[in-house]
């Protein structure tokens, strides 16, 4: 259908465009040169060598994950808004709908083709360590699939904030939300210790509100060579799905009353 | 299908559709996270005995990167406690290694390597170490709790129990609790056992030693080992000498003044040499002693 | 069917934190546009024109009022698939080369592929940018911009062409290019809607046009007419006229400039102009030329203009009277 195509279309051209910004590119290049300094590091510390290799290599890639998700989210529609090349497309025969689950796939497809050009130098890196690749090498990747799970909904919190706000704001806002959602749990629990039952109220509906993104932090257990149970994997691919849902249909909702002066 | 519906219901379509999508998104969303909730539980759990929101509001705040942090902070609590070393002026620094250790498997509970290190130099006296066995005692118990199914915690908290605190009572069921758990050795129930009935011998000190060393993942733990190992064997073979003086009293009515009045009456067959490789010598008080320059220090087995 | 029609347009802008006093930046604007005419919209900066080709495009959204282009509501997106916008000062995507923002375009037009490189191909040399296709945008000077503007303005072979200032950042040779396109667009048979606020250029392109001024037209029609419409004025050169004749021309409403040896003689329509050549021969004074003059769109339109330009401010900041409109 021709609604799809164009989706498409956009999809493909944000994912040209980010691509091939200067400033994406460095953040991978230096993503890849801290995964090899890890390599360094390790040797350093006492008894954890395969540990700190693993701690260090996925938080390299979870936090430029995350910087990338953050720049190129906010570069999605607030950037388009100032700088107006939205112009070009709205005039065409283009819903705003079709634009922004458009451009939304178009970033995902650039934080996954990132991550997995991480995930490589990663890997290489663990055998150029380890001189020998196994099966339990590879217990990982589970992590690193969390990692871009909570990078989507980041993405959406992007687009979001860019339909109501100016891209410094916006970018502000999302990381905000990203570290708030690492909290949520206790948020929660300071809500069951106070005694105001309004206060109890409020933070039980911040958490099952904003993105409960605690859960997808599995790092540290995957250093430690444990396994993801399956129907944890499914739960938070659910999660993701459902609250990135929500996301963007909240933000066509704002940007269809949008104006562009 | 070309051609657009005429837009007013268009749009309202595309508005309702955007709609019912929130809203039976989060309400998806709502039953999704309980189903999480109940998933992740377990570390709840544990969250409650450890020191519950210090340690969690620590590892919120890294936003998923605990263990990194928990790997820098071990690196530093061995480093600290190294420095002294390094420096050359022999000492070790303590103040604040219990500290440092408490962060580290606050962020990362399942560090085991730092239990088992705080294990040891938390218990040990000084100069060698901080002279803190309830500290000890009190990191090993958070490990176990947050890795219930690692019997040789159980190890260590018995081995405080015996080595240090002389506790033979509590140490016993330490091991027995610790060998029950699964892959235990098998020597830990035998030594439940001999604890028990026993109390402290220098064969089961010599034999608990020796299992930390063999499994030492720091060179700190094994160099300790050696050290009291070699102290162990000291003591054993000064025992063995003092019933050979014994031996020579009774034999020959007075005491000895050398070791070669044993070798020579063919009670030694040769010189025997401690662990650093000085020869044994009979002290003023007619008992066996440690030669000079020996770097045994037996005040690590009193 | 007319190509655009607007019936009462009107856009007002909330102003300060709760939105409480409106700002009125388009007023009731009723305009016709017919097939295959070019039609200018003019009016100084801040005018409404380009606020007016934004709604018209559906990019803002008007308080009241109504519209349509080629018979289609604002809200049915599918007339934007005959339909080119070139915007002013346009920008485009840094990353992507000339081609491939064509290529681009074309795919949300549906255009199939090898359709789409024909014409991106064929745009590319109409506009003189051949040369650039496989650069990036973000390396193109301002009039490379501008043409690529024009061309994706027409990668769908449209039949209305909307040009939002068109002209803005072209040198001369540039301008002439745009000129001629636009009349070539004209002998296509295709709508040309542009706004602009340089007057010499609507003079020469547009068939019909309108005056923006503040929010509200001042004037609209076919620019024949409504230059006839007002007074033409009569020149006529002399050579060396006796001061007394000078004189003469005041009680007859001219007015007169000296250039050296020459007078040029400006007579409003409505005085006797026999009677002044009489004047003028009887003293003696040599006629050089005898022209009528129209008066120019900049006339019209300073005379248009400047009737609101003392009490504008006011009435624009305060929008309609309570039991007006």
């Amino acid at each position: 259908m021709k609604a799809m195509n164009r989706v498409a279309s956009i999809a493909l051209h944000t994912f040209k465009e980010a691509v091939r910004d200067k400033v994406l590119y460095n953040l991978v290049v230096f993503a890849l040169l801290l995964i090899g300094a890890a390599i360094l590091f390790s040797s350093i510390s006492v008894g954890i060598e395969q540990i700190i290799m693993i701690d260090l290599g996925l938080s390299s890639i979870s936090v430029f994950g995350l910087i990338m998700a953050i720049f190129i989210g906010i570069g999605l529609v607030s950037k388009e808004i100032e700088r107006r090349t939205i112009y070009h497309i709205l005039s065409k025969p283009v819903r705003r709908v079709e634009f922004i689950v458009g451009k939304y796939l178009g970033l995902v497809l650039t934080l996954v083709i990132n991550t997995a050009i991480m995930t490589a130098g990663f890997y290489l890196a663990i055998y150029y360590q380890k001189r020998s690749l196994g099966a339990e090498d590879f217990a990982p990747l589970s992590a690193i699939y969390f990692i871009l799970l909570q990078l989507a909904i980041v993405v959406g919190l992007a687009i979001f904030f860019s339909c109501i706000s100016t891209p410094v704001l916006s970018a502000v806002f999302t990381f905000c939300v990203y570290v708030i959602g690492h909290f949520l749990s206790e948020i929660r629990w300071l809500g069951t210790t106070l005694h105001s039952s309004a206060a109890k109220w409020v933070t039980q509906v911040l958490y099952y509100l904003l993105p409960n993104l605690s859960d997808f932090d599995f790092i540290t257990r995957a250093a430690h060579g444990e396994k993801m149970s399956s129907s944890l994997l499914v739960s938070n691919s659910l999660y993701a799905l459902l609250y990135v849902t929500v996301l963007i249909s909240a933000s066509i909702l704002i940007f269809e009353e949008r104006e562009f002066k | 299908m070309t051609a657009a519906a005429p837009s007013k219901s268009g749009l309202h379509s595309t508005r309702n559709a955007c709609w019912a999508l929130l809203v039976l998104g989060f309400l998806a969303l709502f039953a999704v996270q309980r189903q999480i909730d109940r998933e992740t539980d377990v570390y709840a759990k544990i969250n409650e005995v450890l020191y519950v929101r210090s340690g969690t509001t620590l590892r919120s705040l890294c936003l998923g990167n605990e263990g990194l942090l928990a790997d820098i902070y071990w690196t530093r609590a061995v480093q600290y406690f190294g420095r002294g070393l390094m420096e050359g002026t022999g000492e070790r620094r303590f103040e604040l290694l219990a500290p440092l250790l408490r962060i580290t498997t606050d962020l990362d509970p399942q560090l085991i390597i730092a239990y088992r290190f705080g294990a040891i130099f938390l218990m040990a006296r000084r100069p060698v170490g901080a002279g803190d066995p309830q500290g000890a005692l009190q990191l090993i118990r958070r490990g176990i709790v947050a890795n219930p199914d690692y019997w040789r915690l159980w190890q260590d908290l018995g081995f405080v129990y015996y080595w240090e605190l002389h506790d033979y009572k509590s140490a016993s069921k330490m091991f027995a609790i610790g060998s029950q758990q699964p892959g235990a050795d098998f020597w830990m129930k035998a030594l439940a056992g001999t604890v028990a009935a026993k109390g402290g011998d220098l064969e089961t000190s010599r034999f608990l030693w020796s299992e930390i060393y063999r499994h030492a993942e720091t060179d700190a733990v094994r160099k300790t080992a050696e050290y009291h190992l070699a102290s162990l064997k000291a003591r054993v073979d000064l025992d063995k000498l003092n019933d050979l003086l014994e031996i020579y009293r009774r034999k020959t009515g007075h005491d000895a003044h050398s070791i070669y009045d044993l070798t020579s009456s063919g009670l030694l067959s040769g010189l025997p040499k401690d662990p650093s490789g000085i020869p044994y010598v009979i002290g003023p008080d007619g008992h066996a002693a440690l030669g000079e320059g020996s770097s045994v220090d037996l005040r690590m087995v009193q | 069917m007319l190509a655009i029609e607007t019936k009462d347009l009107t856009k007002d802008y909330g102003v300060g934190f709760w939105k409480k006093r409106p700002r009125r930046v388009l007023d009731g604007l009723s305009i016709q546009v017919e097939k295959s005419e070019v039609f200018g919209l003019l009016g100084p900066n801040g005018a409404g024109k380009s606020t007016t080709l934004k709604i018209l495009l559906r990019l803002i959204f008007p308080t009241s009022g109504s519209a349509r282009i080629l018979g289609k509501e604002l809200d049915d997106t599918s007339a934007h698939a005959r339909i080119g916008f070139l915007p002013e000062n346009p920008s485009f995507y840094d990353n992507l080369t000339a081609e491939e923002f064509l290529n681009y375009a074309g795919e949300l037009f549906s255009l199939p592929a090898a359709e789409r490189r024909r014409r991106a191909a064929r745009l590319l040399a109409q506009v003189g940018l051949e040369g650039a296709r496989d650069v990036q945008v973000r390396k193109f000077s301002k009039g490379m911009v501008q043409r690529l503007g024009i061309a994706q303005a027409l990668i769908n072979d449209p039949e209305l062409v909307f040009l939002d200032e068109p002209m803005s950042g072209l040198d001369p040779l540039g301008r002439r290019e745009v000129r001629d396109l636009i009349l070539d667009l004209k002998q296509e048979g295709k709508t040309v809607f542009f706004s602009t606020h340089i007057l010499s250029d609507a003079e020469m392109l547009c068939d019909r046009v309108a005056i923006l001024h503040l929010g509200r037209m001042q004037g609209c029609g076919e620019l024949k007419e409504m230059l006839e419409m007002d007074v033409a004025k009569t020149e006529i050169m002399i050579q060396s006229p006796p001061p007394e004749l000078l004189e003469g021309f005041k009680a007859h409403g001219g007015a007169w400039v000296r250039t050296g040896e020459r007078v040029r003689v400006e007579i409003p329509s409505g005085s006797d102009v026999s009677a002044v050549l009489g004047m003028i021969l009887q003293s003696g004074a040599e006629v050089v030329s005898v022209n009528a003059v129209k008066i120019s769109l900049e006339d019209y339109f300073m005379e248009q203009v400047g009737k609101d330009a003392r009490i504008a401010p006011e009435k624009a900041a305060v929008g309609p009277a309570k039991g007006e409109r």
